[in-house]
C-alpha cells in the first residue's frame, strides 16, 4: 500500500513538473512581453527594461523556470533597493492588473469553487446514483424508461443553457430563490447553503443524468453475476443484496469517474461561476485571461492540474477500500 | 439479442437435401424466403442501423442542420437580411424588441436581439456553421492525429510505444479546457498585435487546433489496444507470408478491421466539441464577433434572461438538440456496430 502510494507520487510530481513546463513555456516564451501588458499603453522601452527586470523575465528561460519553481517552495524577491518586494513561500508572482499577490488571489477565490463543486457533487451523487439504482431494480418498467429518457435528454443538456433556464424559472418568473452569492460558510453556514443553492442545482441535475445512466448499466451487469445468485440464494433479504453486494461492486467505476470529475471541476467550474456571478476559480481565470493576466493564469492552470492529479491518487486509493477484489501494489 | 443480428448460416454441404422437399413444395413465395443472402458484417450493421427508430430520427435531424447550415446564404438571400444586420428601428427605447415573444414577427421568424437588433434566425443559422464546422474539422484532426499516433504505437512497441502511452496518460491529467480557455487568446497575441483585428479564419483555426491537439489522446489509446490484439492474429502472419509490406498490413489489413471503432469515437467526439466550442464562446473566448456563434448568443443573452427570456432560448434550444442528435445517433451506431452491446 505504502509502495504504491509512494509510486503514485512520483508519477504525480512528474506529470505536474511537464504541466508546469508546458504552461511555462507557453506563457511566458510565446506572448510579446508581459512587461509590456503590465507597463500600460504609454511606456518608453526604459521603463519596460525596468519593468522586465524587476520581473526577471530579462533573464534565460530555464532560469526564469527554475526562479519561479523556488518562488514556490521557498518564495522569492522581486526587485532591488527601494522597490524590493518579498514574496513569502507559496509564491505564484502578483497579479499584473493590481499587484495583488496571486497566492492571496487563489486562497480568495478557491473556498468559493470547492463550495459550488462539494455541494453539487453531493447532490449529483446522491441523485445519479440512486435513481440509476431504482431503475436498474425495476429494469422494464414504466419508472425505468421514463428514467432513461430523462437521463438521456439530461446528459446532452449544457450547463450554460440548464443554469439560465433555473435562472429564469426560480429567480426571475417566480421569485422562488434570489440571485445566487457567495457567503463563507464559517460565517453562516445557513446564508451559505441558500446563495449556492442554485449552482448546485444546476450542477446537481445536469451530472446526475450522466451518473443515473452509468450507475443503471453497472448495476444491472452487477445483479447477473454469480456472488449477486450465491448471495440471494444464501437467503439474504433483497435490500442486503442489493447495497451490500451490489452496490459495493457496482460504484467503483462510478467512483473512478467521480473522482476525476470532482478534481476537473474543482479547477474551475467557469461556465456555472459565470451564469451566476460566482467569484471562483474559473471566474479568474476567465478574467485574468481576457486581460493576459499571466501569473494568475498560469498559477490557475497549475492549480487545475494539481486536483486532477491528486484526485486521480485519490480514487486509487478509494477503490481498494470500496472493493475487496482490488489490491494495490 | 435476436437471432437477426446474427448471419444466417449457410446449408451445410454435408446435407444437401435437408431443405430440398420445403423448396419444392412451397409456392413462389416461400422459396424466395429460402433463398440465403451473405451479408459482410457491414451490411449486417447498417440493416440494424436502418431498424433502428431513434438512429433514423436523430439521423434526420443531423441532415437537416448540415443542410441548413450549407444553405445559410440561401437563406439570407431568400429573406433579405444579413446577419450583421442591425433593425435597431424595431427596438423600442430600452433597446428590447418590440412586439411579442421578443420580437416574433412575418419578417424576424425568430425574433430579434435585444441591444443589437440582429435576427436571430440569421445568426442562429450562421452559427450553426460555425458550430459544425469546428466540431467536424477538429474531430477530424483529432481522429487522424489519433489513429496515426495509436497505430505508430500498436506496432512499433519499445521505447516509441511507451513514449506514446506516457503522453497519453499525461494529456489525460491535462486540464484540458482550463487550458484552451488560455491559451487561445494567449497565442492570438503573439501572432496578432492590439491595433489589427485577427481575421476570423485564424481565431477558427487556433480552436480547431488546440481542439485537435488536446484530445486524440483517447481515439490513439483505443487504436493502440486493438492494433495490439490484431497483430498478432494469423491474418497478418498470412499477408506477411504472402510478402505484404508494413504499409499494406498497417493500411489495408489493420485499419479496415478497426473502423468500427473508430466512427464510434468520432461520432461520439463531434457532440463534445459542439458543446466545447459553445462553452467557450459562453465565456468570451471562443470565436470573436463578427463572427455568429451559438454559445457567444447564449453568452450576450446573459443580461437579458429576466427580460427577454426567448433570446436565450433560440440558441440553447439548438445547441441541446445538435448534441442529443449526435449522442444518440453515436449510441445507435455503437450498439449496431457492435452487436453483443446490450440495451
Amino acid at each position: 500500500m505504502l509502495r504504491f502510494v509512494v509510486r503514485r507520487l512520483l508519477v504525480a510530481v512528474l506529470t505536474l513538473v511537464v504541466v508546469s513546463l508546458v504552461t511555462f513555456g507557453l506563457f511566458f516564451a510565446v506572448p510579446s512581453s508581459p512587461a509590456k501588458v503590465m507597463c500600460g499603453k504609454n511606456c518608453t522601452a526604459a521603463d519596460i527594461a525596468q519593468v522586465e527586470r524587476r520581473l526577471g523575465i530579462d533573464r534565460p528561460l530555464p532560469r526564469q523556470y527554475a526562479d519561479f519553481v523556488r518562488g514556490v517552495f521557498v518564495g522569492r524577491t522581486y526587485g532591488e533597493g527601494d522597490f524590493r518586494q518579498d514574496c513569502p513561500a507559496p509564491c505564484l508572482g502578483y497579479s499584473f492588473r493590481n499587484n495583488q499577490p496571486v497566492t492571496e488571489i487563489v486562497t480568495q477565490r478557491a473556498p468559493v469553487t470547492f463550495s459550488i463543486v462539494l455541494g453539487g457533487a453531493v447532490l449529483w451523487l446522491a441523485l445519479g446514483v440512486s435513481l440509476g439504482m431504482v431503475s436498474a431494480l425495476r429494469r422494464g418498467t414504466a419508472f425505468d424508461r421514463a428514467a432513461i429518457g430523462v437521463t438521456l435528454a439530461g446528459a446532452s443538456m449544457q450547463v450554460y443553457f440548464f443554469g439560465l433556464i433555473l435562472l429564469y424559472l426560480l429567480v426571475y418568473s417566480t421569485g422562488l430563490l434570489a440571485f445566487p452569492s457567495y457567503t463563507p460558510l464559517t460565517e453562516s453556514p445557513l446564508r451559505w447553503a441558500a446563495g449556492l443553492l442554485l449552482p448546485w442545482m444546476t450542477l446537481g441535475f445536469l451530472n446526475s443524468a450522466l451518473y443515473a445512466r452509468l450507475s443503471r448499466a453497472q448495476m444491472l451487469e452487477t445483479l447477473s453475476e454469480d456472488f449477486v445468485r450465491t448471495a440471494r440464494a444464501k437467503g439474504l433479504s433483497a435490500r442486503q443484496v442489493h447495497t451490500r453486494h451490489a452496490l459495493r461492486a457496482a460504484i467503483t467505476p462510478i467512483v473512478t469517474i467521480a473522482g476525476l470529475d470532482i478534481g476537473t471541476s474543482l479547477g474551475g467550474t467557469f461556465i456555472t461561476e459565470t451564469i451566476f456571478g460566482l467569484q471562483g476559480l474559473g471566474k479568474a481565470t476567465v478574467e485574468a485571461v481576457q486581460f493576459l493576466n499571466l501569473p494568475v493564469v498560469m498559477a490557475t492552470v497549475l492549480l487545475a492540474a494539481v486536483f486532477i492529479v491528486v484526485a486521480n491518487i485519490v480514487v486509487d486509493v478509494l477503490y481498494a477500500v470500496i472493493d475487496p477484489r482490488v489490491r494495490l501494489s | 439479442m435476436s437471432d437477426l443480428s446474427h448471419p444466417p448460416s449457410l446449408t451445410a454441404p454435408g446435407d444437401p437435401g435437408a431443405g430440398e422437399p420445403v423448396v419444392e413444395s412451397g409456392n413462389g413465395l416461400s422459396a424466395g424466403r429460402r433463398e440465403f443472402v451473405g451479408r459482410s458484417p457491414n451490411q449486417l450493421a447498417w440493416l440494424r442501423l436502418k431498424r433502428d427508430r431513434t438512429a433514423r430520427a436523430s439521423a434526420v435531424t443531423l441532415v437537416v442542420a448540415v443542410l441548413v447550415a450549407l444553405g445559410a446564404p440561401l437563406l439570407s438571400r431568400l429573406t433579405g437580411i444579413d446577419p450583421t444586420d442591425k433593425f435597431v428601428d424595431r427596438l423600442n427605447d430600452f433597446g428590447m424588441p418590440i412586439g411579442y415573444a421578443g420580437g416574433i414577427s412575418a419578417d424576424h421568424w425568430l425574433g430579434l436581439e435585444p441591444g443589437s437588433g440582429r435576427d436571430i434566425l440569421l445568426q442562429l443559422v450562421y452559427g450553426l456553421r460555425t458550430s459544425l464546422f469546428i466540431a467536424f474539422a477538429s474531430a477530424a484532426v483529432a481522429s487522424c492525429i489519433g489513429v496515426a499516433v495509436g497505430v505508430l504505437a500498436g506496432w512499433a512497441r519499445g521505447w516509441l510505444d511507451s513514449v506514446v502511452n506516457w503522453l497519453i496518460d499525461l494529456t489525460l491529467a491535462f486540464p484540458f479546457l482550463i487550458f484552451a480557455l488560455a491559451v487561445i487568446p494567449i497565442l492570438q497575441d503573439r501572432f496578432y498585435t492590439d491595433r489589427e483585428a485577427p481575421s476570423p479564419a485564424f481565431r477558427v483555426a487556433l480552436i480547431v487546433a488546440t481542439f485537435g491537439l488536446f484530445s486524440w489522446t483517447y481515439t490513439a489509446r483505443l487504436v493502440r489496444g486493438q492494433v495490439i490484439s490484431l497483430r498478432e492474429r494469423e491474418f497478418v502472419d498470412a499477408a506477411r507470408a504472402a510478402g505484404a509490406g508494413t504499409g499494406h498490413i498497417l493500411l489495408r489489413q489493420l485499419l479496415p478491421n478497426i473502423w468500427a471503432p473508430i466512427l464510434v469515437t468520432v461520432s461520439l467526439m463531434v457532440p463534445q466539441f459542439i458543446a466545447i466550442e459553445a462553452a467557450l464562446a459562453f465565456v468570451n473566448i471562443g470565436v470573436t464577433e463578427p463572427t455568429p456563434d451559438l454559445g457567444r448568443m447564449i453568452f450576450n443573452s446573459i443580461g437579458y434572461v429576466a427580460s427577454d427570456p426567448w433570446y436565450t432560448l433560440f440558441p440553447g434550444l439548438t445547441i441541446f438538440l445538435l448534441v442529443l442528435a449526435f449522442n444518440l445517433l453515436g449510441d445507435a451506431l455503437r450498439d449496431s456496430l457492435d452487436p453483443r452491446s446490450t440495451r
